[in-house]
């Protein structure tokens, strides 16, 4: 058994390569058709394919002729950030630091005549030593193909934090309609919409903080519309919650605050352009607060309730040499500001007496500014600004609150450098004459940094 | 106001409101080379408004009112893209009502797009200037681009106004023969200018040095779109000790006292080339441009 395994076993091995190579002519024969064959088919489809590359480069050729490098219309990929992130919106950072250094304590800071709320007064008030400025954060992208989003926080000086535009807007609607909703900065004025990093100043303008509260934004709707003419025409309406001065928060249905404007605007030739406007806000405060001293010295706390109209004209002219103002610009700018108040005012002496009689006020004031690139980076500015007290009349209250009769002014005149288009350091002086008999120096010094995404300014 | 004011105001108002009455592809070209193409292609199919003249930068435009206007009636805007018009067309485009030229529709035309863009940065940080992640998007100075965006520009044109479609095929093509001779004889009269050093004042001149073989041995923006400073400059004139070079240019827009000061110094021409339509006398149209560079360069090697 054992032997006869072991013979099968050797016949089988020796048996394979007998085999093998009775079969080796055929099966060589074999490979080499297939291996031939392959060949041949390989080598139709290179000459194919060969055939093709030359059409192609022939047909690119013929279109730009002699074209060597620039030959491959194709455009070259940017290298996009892949995956999920590519949807992130935009980013941009503005990093902002002042110091200051007043000659008057900013804690007696108010506007003489004008009745401002603490919380106003806390956001306009000069501050002293270092301090950190409106920083923002800004987020924005398109939506989709019909809205486009954007929200700015902004970082204030006192850490806390506060969302200054938070909006969608409509980018599809024809016939130069533009529809905004959400928080956003009225389109008032001219510097109500623009943001603290764009100002001129380190400030807003006296008027803006009386009237204004610094720059008025609302939660709302806004609509505008552009018209179909040649030289820029534009119209806007808008309404809203109005919570903020010279509104206040309401709690009720319907809108708190109403805003219509008008913007004119086009060229003078190559070098000048320029834009002019209208606008009227109509608040409707409620119980809006602020703290006063009467006729006797006593120190009184007043609420003003019943309808705000703010109207403002605006104008803005720059120029630039041929258009261009790398080298030296110009650009001159001025705001008048009218309100007129008219409601019911509580006069509250300690909680003990609230007295309320009627209230009727019409105040204006107004801001010229220019600014002056002598050369490139560097910028001088100069800016002169008035308030009228104008007519303010209590009522029955005549007899405890003294009626203003005084014109708080005040003059700046800032230098800044600016060694890109994305930064800037400023060094400000300014003569403030808000309160009556008082002129505080205000010396400041401002950075300016933004970071990220590339922004786009308004005109 | 008497009566009569009034209607004459109201009348002077609705005038003001008439839609202009021309059937015609309203475009505003963001540069004027885009301008004089468009209209090259377009004929008296297209009316075209130039948001910008050779004199201005197109980097630094502001979105003035009257760009406003004109976006908002625009069919089409013809712009080079590749971030070259950051700082304003986004606020024409967000503030016009306009879902024409939005971004990705038909009528937001961007030329470079169509060709191969070179000096696109692998990293981008401001602290290198101001680079465009997209990369340079000065691509007019190569006449090689211009063909390549005519040919796309017809195309577009033709898909907006497909009424003309015919129209704008037969100008393309009567513009690309010209234009392809043009290119020919600017190469041959060009010959001598390769291998030549030259000094740019902004990094404006890749595409141009490409198509000719300019070698750029310095620039006098220390980093692109920062103004040349006395400290760079120097060194600049140093390193032409080393390695002179045959001239110095710039963008008719650019300020001229940094190429002026060192072609002084180095005893060699500082150049304005036209840059874009408009940019010189004899850069009347799109051929101009080309002929007038062409000659500048060849007055520099000779």
């Amino acid at each position: 058994m054992k032997i006869r395994s072991t013979f099968l076993l050797a016949a089988t091995l020796l048996a394979t390569p007998l085999a093998a190579s009775a079969a080796d002519d055929a099966d060589l024969r074999a490979l080499r058709d297939e291996v031939a064959r392959l060949r041949e088919s390989y080598e139709i489809r290179i000459a194919a394919l060969e055939k093709r590359l030359i059409q192609a480069e022939a047909r690119a050729h013929s279109a730009e002729t002699g074209a060597t490098s620039a030959e491959t219309p194709a455009a070259t990929p940017t290298a996009a950030p892949a995956g999920a992130n590519a949807f992130n919106p935009n980013v941009s950072l503005i990093l902002s630091g002042t110091y200051g250094n007043l000659s008057r304590d900013p804690a007696a800071y108010g506007i003489t005549g004008f009745h401002l709320p603490n919380a106003v007064l806390g956001d306009i008030a000069p501050r002293r030593g270092f301090s950190l400025g409106e920083s923002e954060l800004g987020l924005s992208a398109n939506v989709d193909q019909l809205f486009y989003g954007a929200m700015n926080f902004s970082i204030h000086p006192d850490n806390t934090v506060s969302t200054e535009e938070a909006f969608i807007q409509t980018t599809a609607l024809p016939q130069g309609l533009t529809l905004k909703a959400g928080r956003y900065f009225s389109g008032i004025g001219y510097a109500n919409e623009q943001h603290a990093h764009t100002w001129d100043f380190v400030d807003q303008p006296l008027a803006y903080q009386a009237f204004l509260g610094g720059q008025f934004n609302n939660d709302g709707v806004q609509l505008r519309w552009l018209a179909p003419t040649d030289s820029f025409l534009e119209v806007g309406a808008e309404l809203g919650r109005g919570a903020n001065y010279p509104g206040t928060e309401r709690n009720r249905n319907g809108a708190g605050a109403g805003a219509i404007f008008a913007h004119l605007g086009g060229d003078a030739g190559i070098s000048h352009s320029w834009r002019a406007g209208l606008s009227l806000l109509a608040t409707a405060p409620r119980d809006r607060q602020w703290d006063d001293v009467n006729t006797a010295g006593a120190a009184v706390s007043n609420s003003f309730s019943g309808s705000s109209r703010v109207w403002i004209a605006d104008g803005v002219w720059k120029w630039a040499p041929n258009g261009n103002g790398q080298v030296t610009n110009f650009k001159l700018q001025g705001e008048y500001l009218r309100r007129v108040e008219d409601g019911s005012l509580s006069y509250n002496l300690n909680g003990v007496l609230p007295a309320t009689g009627s209230y009727a006020a019409t105040q204006s004031g107004w801001y010229v500014q220019g600014i002056y690139q002598f050369a490139p980076y560097w910028r001088l500015g100069l800016r002169t600004e008035r308030l009228d007290s104008g007519t303010v009349d209590y009522g029955s209250n005549n007899f405890v609150l003294a009626r203003p009769d005084y014109a708080p002014s005040r003059n700046s005149l800032m230098l800044d450098f600016n060694p890109s288009e994305f930064s800037r350091l400023r060094l400000q002086y300014a003569q403030d004459k808000s309160l009556r008999g008082v002129t505080d120096n205000e010396i400041f010094l401002q950075y300016q940094m933004s970071l990220g995404a590339h922004g786009a300014h308004r005109f | 106001m008497s009566h009569r004011s009034i209607t004459s105001l109201l009348a002077l108002a609705l005038g003001m409101l008439a839609l202009p009455a021309c059937a015609a592809l309203n475009i505003l070209a963001c540069e004027p080379e885009w301008g004089a193409l468009a209209q090259q292609l377009g004929g008296d199919k297209v009316t075209i408004y130039q948001a910008t003249n050779a004199f201005q930068d197109p980097h630094h435009v502001q979105a003035k009112p009257s760009l406003l206007a004109r976006a908002r009636n625009a069919d089409m805007v013809v712009c080079t893209g590749a971030q070259l018009e950051i700082g304003w067309l986004p606020i024409l485009l967000q503030q016009a009502g306009n879902p024409k030229i939005q971004a990705g529709q038909p009528g937001n035309f961007e030329a470079a797009q169509f060709v191969r863009r070179l000096e696109v940065p692998t990293s981008v940080d401001r602290s290198l200037g101001d680079v465009h992640p997209g990369g340079n998007p000065h691509i007019q100075t190569d006449p090689r681009n211009i063909g390549l965006v005519a040919e796309a520009l017809a195309r577009r044109l033709a898909d907006i106004d497909p009424a003309n479609r015919a129209y704008y095929q037969a100008n393309a093509k009567a513009f690309a023969e010209r234009w392809n001779a043009a290119v020919r004889n600017w190469e041959t009269e060009a010959a001598p200018l390769r291998g030549m050093n030259i000094v740019v004042h902004h990094k404006a001149f890749v595409y141009l040095e490409n198509w000719l073989g300019l070698r750029e041995v310095a620039t006098l923006e220390p980093r692109p779109g920062v103004e040349p400073t006395g400290a760079h400059l120097s060194e600049v004139l140093a390193q032409l000790q080393r390695q002179p070079a045959r001239a110095v240019i710039r963008a008719a827009y650019s300020d001229g006292r940094g190429s002026e000061w060192l072609a002084e110094r180095a005893k060699i021409p500082a150049l304005v080339l036209p840059f874009t339509v408009g940019g010189s006398d004899r850069a009347k149209d799109l051929f101009g441009l080309f002929d007038d560079t062409v000659q500048k360069l060849l007055s520099a090697a000779r």
